[in-house]
């Protein structure tokens, strides 16, 4: 039977509409590469982010007819690099008509030619590494860099970086913007930073990966108590970063806290969408392949020398909880330990409440409270539910069930989280009867 | 997204490792390949396989449980390794897969199946099978 001509063409548009996506799907591996390469020479972010969507319109058109090539990332950043050389040479004749010092110029902004192809051979592929160092930079406010790591590295757009922060697309792309222009301002160098410069950079980087982490894990607002696809992002970034700088124990560290914490995600929503705490997890659910990558992590921390790293102690307090196979069996003694010592390397009001916490089911409650009344002036846990949540919890065990109830109706009205709150004034409930 | 993307066999990896130059050459490939996966964030696990003849098959059929020894016929239904991939979508997981270096000498495949994901359940299972199943696995001691 022959197919009708309509039919036909339907085909054909469905296969040239698997090819785009397939092309797509190709560029997406490359993209924050190639705008790593390009930013680094052009020293212009949107110019990059520009010059690597012609690349992409390059490839659409061309692709389809001639295969997909062997090596797309290079047949890419040539694409592109043959764009931005054509620019170049259209201003620089434009200067050349003005002005005699034109040559001089490109040589003082390290915009000629050579070193376009310097930095375009550069054999040590670290592009991607400078890109992320650079969308990381203390120069621009914290919840920019998420935002701009989240562009650039992780390719989201901005009306999905809206919705993952429950923000309108109008604020997150001046956030971008205004993010771009300080690295403009800075003259941030594409680049991974040296020597003691690269600590505190990279400090920062890891900030905004566990930031946009928690955004995803615990979602400090709205509706829903996890967004994984926040946390697989933040993971995948971890993941590349631990895969570029190896050696780096800091980077081992928070990867293992994040994939040991992941791993929990599906356990601590209950079928009816409320908060499960870890103690009442089915532990059954926890992603034993997570773990395993966690604690992987983690040891590598541990070997370089990174045991005392704010990561990685946070993330030995997870392993902790991760290898009690009941809640009954956590370690509790030795979580009180890691408390002790993370305190000293992280100095924090939450890091006490938590502390507190361990120590009550180490000593008992009394213990607990003792260290909870001891941190509740502080002017951070003012308005912080999980404190009065806790002492609450501790009340109970202590038999002090009415005390307990205010406790829990306390930290019921500071929390902002709808499904938190529910679970809070379930437990104050739960107290009174 | 998980997904599972399986070597399937061939006569070549039946036979088991062949110290060729081939196969040196093929391990060095596939090894650098391993690492572009993982400096890319994608890889969270993979390995390979021992041929089938080291293998056992249990056969149920009622109360019964039948041991079959190794090597089993239909080498191309056979498995000879995998990896374990967290991609944005099976696009993304199509393109990796088609970067991979020849992974046999001779003509050979990849599959990738995606891992169900607790939503593919929501029309299938109610709160209290999820309940009553968590409940089991829990007992039974998880992973």
């Amino acid at each position: 039977m022959l197919a009708s001509p309509s039919a036909l063409a339907d085909k054909a548009g469905m296969a040239a509409d698997e090819t785009h996506r397939a092309i797509e799907a190709v560029f997406r591996i490359e993209r924050a590469r190639l705008i790593g390469v390009l930013a680094r020479m052009t020293r212009d972010v949107d110019q990059a982010e520009e010059l690597a969507q012609e690349a992409l319109l390059i490839a659409l058109a061309e692709w389809p007819k001639s295969g997909v090539p062997v090596n797309p990332g290079a047949w890419l950043t040539a694409a592109a690099k043959r764009r931005a050389l054509d620019g170049i040479r259209r201003r620089t004749m434009r200067t050349r008509k003005h002005a005699e010092i034109a040559r001089e110029r490109d040589g003082e902004e390290g915009m000629g030619v050579e070193a376009i192809e310097a930095a375009i051979d550069d054999p040590f592929g670290d592009e991607l590494l400078g890109l992320i160092f650079a969308a990381c930079h203390p120069v621009i406010a914290p919840e920019a860099r998420a935002a701009l790591t989240l562009r650039l590295v992780g390719g989201l757009s901005v009306g999905e970086i809206a919705r993952a922060f429950l923000s309108n697309e109008a604020a997150i792309a001046a956030r971008i913007t205004r993010a771009k222009k300080a690295i403009a301002r800075a003259g941030v160098a594409f680049a991974v930073p040296r020597g003691a410069e690269l600590t505190e950079r990279l400090a920062s980087v890891l900030e905004v990966i566990y930031l946009i982490f928690n955004e995803g894990y615990a979602a400090t607002a709205g509706t829903s108590l996890v967004r994984p696809p926040l946390c697989a992002e933040a993971q995948r970034l971890g993941r590349i970063l631990a895969g570029l700088m190896p050696d780096e124990p800091e980077v081992q560290g928070l990867l293992a806290l994040m994939e040991i914490q992941a791993s929990r995600l599906t356990a601590r929503v209950g079928s009816d969408g409320g908060f499960v705490p870890l103690t009442e997890q089915n532990r059954a659910r926890w992603d034993q392949l997570l773990i395993r990558r966690g604690l992987g992590a983690l040891a590598k921390a541990e070997a370089r020398g990174g045991a005392e790293g704010p990561y990685a102690l946070q993330a030995a307090l997870a392993a902790c909880h991760a290898r009690a196979r009941r809640a009954e069996d956590t370690d509790w003694m030795n979580i009180s330990t890691l408390y002790d010592r993370l305190r000293v390397v992280m100095p924090s009001p939450v890091v006490e409440l938590n502390r507190a916490v361990a120590h009550s089911m180490a000593f008992g409650p009394e213990a607990g409270l003792e260290l909870v009344d001891a941190i509740a002036d502080a002017a951070l846990l003012r308005n912080y539910a999980p404190l009065p949540a806790a002492r609450g919890h501790f009340l109970l065990r202590a038999g002090r069930r009415a005390e307990a109830r205010v406790a829990y109706e306390a930290a019921a009205a500071l929390s902002v989280n709808d499904r938190e709150r529910d679970y809070l004034l379930a437990r104050a409930a739960a107290c009174a009867d | 997204m998980r997904v599972m993307v399986f070597v399937k066999a061939t006569d070549d990896s039946e036979r088991g490792i062949d110290p060729t130059p081939e196969t040196t050459a093929m391990f060095e490939a596939m090894g650098k390949y391993n690492e572009e996966l993982v400096n890319a964030g994608v890889m969270v696990s993979g390995d390979g396989l021992k041929p089938s003849s080291a293998g056992k098959r249990i056969a149920f059929d009622g109360a019964s449980r039948t041991v079959i020894d190794g090597p089993f016929a239909e080498t191309r239904e056979l498995v000879a390794g995998f990896w374990i991939w967290e991609v944005k979508d099976m696009d993304e997981a199509v393109a990796w897969a088609k970067r991979c270096p020849n992974p046999m000498p001779g003509p050979s495949e990849l599959e990738i199946r995606p891992y169900y994901e607790v939503e593919d359940f929501s029309d299938i299972l109610t709160p209290d099978i999820v309940e009553r199943y968590d409940r089991l696995t829990e007992k039974l001691g998880g992973a």
